[in-house]
């Protein structure tokens, strides 16, 4: 759907994106994510046409960015990082001079303007001026604005900013609704956003990218390691480290908390080889001792760790 | 074509919604209606001719100030990212508004046709040059609202978009009055440049293709600029 080959744009001297290659295939979620200043906000303006690109190209379906930049825009749905909209106008008379921007009959506008207004909740703010909004509702208006068309391709800058809670299960639920047939693109920073919401998660950094694939690849390619936390109760560390020990794949057992008194809970932690889960062969030798198992749990590497193990500054 | 009309309609709304346009044509009437009847009477003549001497001087002041917002105010609040990421084209953007300021100067201009019809109880008024003049001050704003458009594209703060908007328009409105600075040699080229001296040659009822033409490669050139200038922005 959209193929991005070696990406550049440089503001004077500072060089916002950096050689930046992307694929994204029809109907899926990528998560665009990265620190402040990293280069998300340049990159998604670049596919919208908003910018043009100093170096290398786009393309959106078979449209080239440089020569048919209309047609792509007519494919794309773009939401801006916080909803500049217009004030003075009133949300339906915004949403009625969108509708006409984008071509849509007219026997049309006014259902695809209803369904929109109750799909993003802004049925009751629809007489009020933009600018007398709160933050939330003008989020939620500019994104009306943005799937007004149905674009095969949406793109949001920081969707869920300025959302209460509600608001944000709402939004996320119905970014991944149009994610099943269309391709979102959405960029932000706060990592659990895109855990929850992305098929795909590309980590961008200073202008490049430093990581790119599925929330599972990410953090199985940024551990080479499996952590396992077990609690027991009615069991000494130092059986435990023995009868562990002798599991193969077992690297080291290390005392987490508890003390070796009985009738205490006893935390520790494993860490094994990265090759394969051996949580089956640990439990089978747990069971043949008396000790009572109380927990056992991978660790997963978070998204949180990976981002800020390739994000830190250096 | 159906996106200029989209644009222009949208910005022709926004006028009337904001009270900046009645503001701008009350104290327009309020000021051409007193310096046009304060001394008509002391002519004694039927005609408007000191109304249209009077409206380049007056026109490069309430032109900008209507075509100040156009661009600054979406630059301002950053609404033009979501104008060039629908599909529209420069032209497109740049037309529509100044289709929009056109058209609101129009609506400036309708209330004074009641002074030639009361001058016309009060004497017999030659309707042709009011004709002229009505056409010319059609040209001379559609000019002006190019310049400011163009002011406006320059910044995101209104108030020096209408100081340059003003600066220009008044400056091409007086230039032919300060001949006589100049060299003998630049003086038909300087002069030719006033858009006085093509306002007046219209509004005495002339309508010559030179003074129509001039009013249409000065708008094109300022419309040309505004266009440039918004794609540079990207």
């Amino acid at each position: 759907m959209i193929h991005v080959k070696g990406l550049t744009k440089y503001f004077g001297d500072l060089c916002a994106v950096n050689q930046i290659d992307l694929d994204i295939p029809r109907g899926e979620i990528m998560g665009l994510l990265g620190p402040n200043g990293a280069g998300k906000t340049t990159t998604l303006r670049m596919l919208t046409g908003f910018l043009r690109p100093t170096a290398g190209s786009i393309h959106v379906k078979d449209y080239a960015a440089d020569e048919e930049a209309l047609e792509i825009k007519k494919l794309i749905g773009y939401l801006p990082e916080s909803a500049p909209l217009y004030h003075d106008m009133l949300v339906y008379d915004y949403l009625n001079y969108v509708a006409d921007i984008r071509g849509l009959e007219k026997d049309r506008k006014q259902s695809q303007i209803r369904r929109l207004a109750d799909l993003c909740g802004i049925s009751e703010v629809m007489h009020r001026p933009i600018g007398e909004l709160s933050r939330g509702y003008k989020q939620r208006v500019g994104l009306a604005h943005s799937m007004m068309n149905d674009p095969e391709i949406l793109i949001v800058d920081e969707p869920t900013s300025g959302l209460d809670p509600n608001q944000i299960v709402e939004i996320r639920d119905i970014i991944r609704k149009i994610g099943k047939e269309k391709t979102v693109i959405l960029s932000t920073h706060i990592l659990s956003e895109a855990e929850a919401t992305c098929d795909r998660i590309v980590i961008i950094d200073r202008g490049k990218i430093v990581a790119d694939g599925s929330t599972e690849t990410l953090s199985r390619s940024a551990s080479g390691e499996l952590v396992i936390n077990i609690s027991l109760k009615d069991a000494d560390f130092d059986s435990v480290k023995a009868e562990l020990g002798s599991v193969e794949g077992v690297r080291t057992t290390t005392l987490l908390k508890g003390d070796n008194e009985a009738g205490d809970t006893l935390d520790v932690k494993v860490t094994c080889e990265g090759v394969g889960d051996i949580r089956g062969e640990i439990y089978r030798k747990i069971k043949e001792t008396d000790w009572v198992l109380l927990e056992l749990h991978r660790e997963t590497k978070t998204l949180e760790n990976i981002f800020r193990e390739l994000t830190r500054e250096n | 074509m159906r996106q200029v009309t989209n644009i222009c309609k949208k910005e022709f709304r926004s006028y009337f919604v904001s009270p900046i346009a009645y503001i701008v044509i009350s104290i327009f009437l309020l000021v051409t209606g007193w310096f046009f009847f304060s001394v008509f009477f002391l002519y004694d003549q039927a005609n408007l001719r000191n109304f249209f001497q009077l409206l380049p001087i007056i026109f490069s002041f309430v032109v900008p100030a209507i075509t100040m917002r156009l661009f600054s105010e979406e630059l301002n609040v950053g609404s033009y990212e979501i104008l060039l990421t629908m599909p529209v084209t420069f032209w497109d953007v740049v037309l529509g508004k100044f289709l929009a300021g056109v058209g609101f100067l129009v609506c400036l201009l309708v209330p004074t046709v009641s002074y030639p019809i009361t001058v016309s109880f009060l004497g017999q008024l030659d309707w042709g040059p009011v004709l002229g003049g009505y056409i010319g001050a059609v040209l001379l704003g559609a000019t002006f609202t190019a310049i400011g458009l163009f002011a406006s594209s320059l910044t995101r703060n209104q108030i020096t978009a209408f100081i340059i908007g003003v600066a220009i328009c008044f400056a091409l409105t007086v230039i032919d009055r300060t001949l006589f600075f100049l060299p003998r040699t630049a003086l038909g080229f300087i002069g030719y440049l006033g858009a006085d001296f093509h306002f007046q040659n219209i509004s005495r009822g002339i309508v010559d293709s030179r003074d129509i033409l001039y009013f249409l490669s000065v708008s094109f050139v300022a419309l040309y600029g505004a266009r440039l200038v918004i794609q540079e922005k990207s």
